[in-house]
């Protein structure tokens, strides 16, 4: 692309894009919901689902807090979880041998049949949420880490085995560093996943959060609540995902560079 | 004569076992300290292997490998190696790529701490010596894939090693590049005391370079012919255009179409 497309007319288009589209998509839902008369209970305009939120603040405010503590919680749970276990499964080929089929299972098991199990352990509510968010995001943080040690350059290895380097040197001179952009790449797609797992808990199993409060709303057809709760999600999410993003560019800039070539 | 600095007699190296590929069979030469040797043969005559058993990175099935007199058994770190992959780590600037190897060699990682600046200053003089002044602070994807390699042989010659092992560096750069890098390992020859053994597949490169080349045999590779080249030092780049310089790499050629030829 361009500087000139860029920079047409003095205005940054693509700094404005996403501001402009989103804008747009909800002005075409409010004219499309106004001009086919399309009922609240179907489809509620973006007009009635701010009015929803404004009219139960209170208690949206509380269960998104709730919702945001426990994927929080689970996602520091699946970061320390998963870089600890992809550490190890890089490290060593018995380990990954062993654990990789395990872990294949284990992933392929959808985590809204395990949320029964957890309330039989731990009863309805945080708990369960924040173990089904762990158990979801930590998945593809172990499948990066473990990756970007699996993928060290065999020459980079004989130079430092030559020199004397212990696997313990080599692990922490390249090996963990090299998986630091897998690694924080990872963090985009298990912060996502973590919100998936601990709305599923919040709507099978609790008293609170965001996943319980669209559920006890779309029980009594109080559908712009419901869709309140989705934008709520939606916000959360973008700011977490952007968080993990600048995070990501943050630590590992010169994987980012390093892929230009020379500039 | 004195004792040779590598010395490697009748050795058999086969891979994967009683059944695998036996790469090296029946190998033996002798290089002397301070000597330039080159290693040319048809691919896969096991140049690669004769790599690894000198620097310890393999122990051979039979025979021995002699290195400054003591069996090789274990990686050996009075080497430094170089490949034509120059497998600098994006994450470190040029310097401190350089800089890794004593990170590692048991005798000068406990002193990098507190003699860090005399470290430094001996990785700036290495880059001056190869027309790197200055780059130290550069990462390794801003510099030119020609330079990365001049980078690649600081490395390979911080920690002072007695042995410089150079398996095809200069393979992936371009004509004069390569010989810009001919004009550098010559004058490093000259100037630092070290032996050198490069594996090419370049004849020119050979005989401009090397005081002796071995030519091996295709797989199982051992030693076919021994020369001597004679030129005077130091060389001139001039010299590749003379008729004795013509003839040697034309003999060289020969010999390593008949040793295709026999596989």
């Amino acid at each position: 692309m361009s500087a000139n497309e860029i920079r047409k007319g003095g205005i940054n288009w693509v700094g404005l894009a996403p501001v402009i589209y989103t804008i747009g998509l909800f002005v075409i839902w409010e004219a499309a919901v106004w001009a086919f008369n399309i009922r609240p209970v179907i489809l509620p305009a973006p007009s009635a689902i701010v009015e929803a939120l404004i009219k139960y603040w209170p208690a949206i405010q509380r269960n998104s807090i709730q919702t945001l503590f426990t994927t929080t919680l689970g996602f520091g749970l699946a970061v320390v979880g998963g870089l600890a276990l992809g550490l190890l499964v890089g490290w060593s080929r018995v380990i990954y041998a062993g654990l990789y089929p395990l872990m294949i299972g284990f992933n392929a098991i959808p985590k809204v049949a395990v949320v029964p199990i957890l309330v039989i352990w731990f009863g309805i509510g945080t708990i369960p949420a924040i173990l089904t968010a762990f158990l979801i995001a930590f998945f593809p943080i172990v499948v990066n880490v473990a990756t970007g040690l699996a993928t060290i350059e065999p020459e980079t290895e004989d130079v430092l085995r030559a020199l004397g380097a212990k696997k313990m040197d080599i692990m922490i001179k390249v090996g963990i560093p090299r998986s630091m952009p897998y690694f924080f790449g990872s963090l985009k797609v298990a912060i996502t996943l973590a919100f998936v797992g601990s709305v599923i808990s919040e709507t099978v199993a609790a008293n609170t959060g965001l996943g319980y409060m669209m559920s006890a709303a779309q029980s009594q057809f109080n559908v712009p609540l419901v869709w309140a709760g989705l934008i709520m999600l939606a916000i959360e999410g973008i700011v977490m995902y952007a968080l993990m993003a600048w995070l990501e560019k943050r630590m590992t800039g010169w994987a980012h560079r390093s892929q230009l070539g020379n500039v | 004569m004195t004792q040779p600095l590598v010395s490697i007699d009748n050795v058999d190296m086969r891979y994967g076992g009683a059944g695998g590929v036996l790469a090296v069979s029946g190998l033996s030469l002798n290089v002397q300290r301070g000597e330039f040797a080159a290693v040319v043969g048809p691919s896969g005559c096991g140049k690669s292997t004769l790599m690894r058993l000198v620097t310890g990175l393999h122990i051979p099935q039979s025979g021995t490998v002699e290195v400054a007199g003591t069996q090789v058994t274990k990686p050996i770190s009075i080497v430094g190696m170089a490949f034509q992959n120059p497998t600098m780590l994006p994450w470190r600037t040029t310097l401190d790529n350089i800089l890794l190897p004593l990170e590692i060699v048991e005798k000068h990682r406990g002193r990098l701490r507190k003699h860090k600046a005399e470290y430094v200053a001996k990785a700036e003089k290495l880059l001056e010596t190869v027309g790197l002044k200055g780059f130290g602070e550069k990462y390794p994807w801003q510099l030119s894939g020609g330079m990365q390699q001049r980078a690649n042989l600081c490395r390979a010659l911080i920690h002072e090693p007695e042995l410089l092992m150079l398996d095809e560096p200069f393979g992936a750069l371009d004509a004069f590049t390569r010989e810009e890098l001919w004009q550098v390992i010559r004058d490093l020859h000259a100037s630092q005391d070290v032996t050198i053994i490069l594996v090419t597949h370049d004849l020119r490169e050979a005989v401009f370079l090397a005081d002796r080349i071995f030519v091996m045999s295709s797989r199982p590779g051992r030693v076919l012919h021994e020369h001597t080249i004679t030129f005077p030092r130091p060389r001139d780049l001039e010299l590749m255009y003379t008729p004795e310089f013509s003839e040697k790499v034309h003999e060289l050629r020969g010999e390593i179409a008949d040793a295709r030829q026999a596989a």
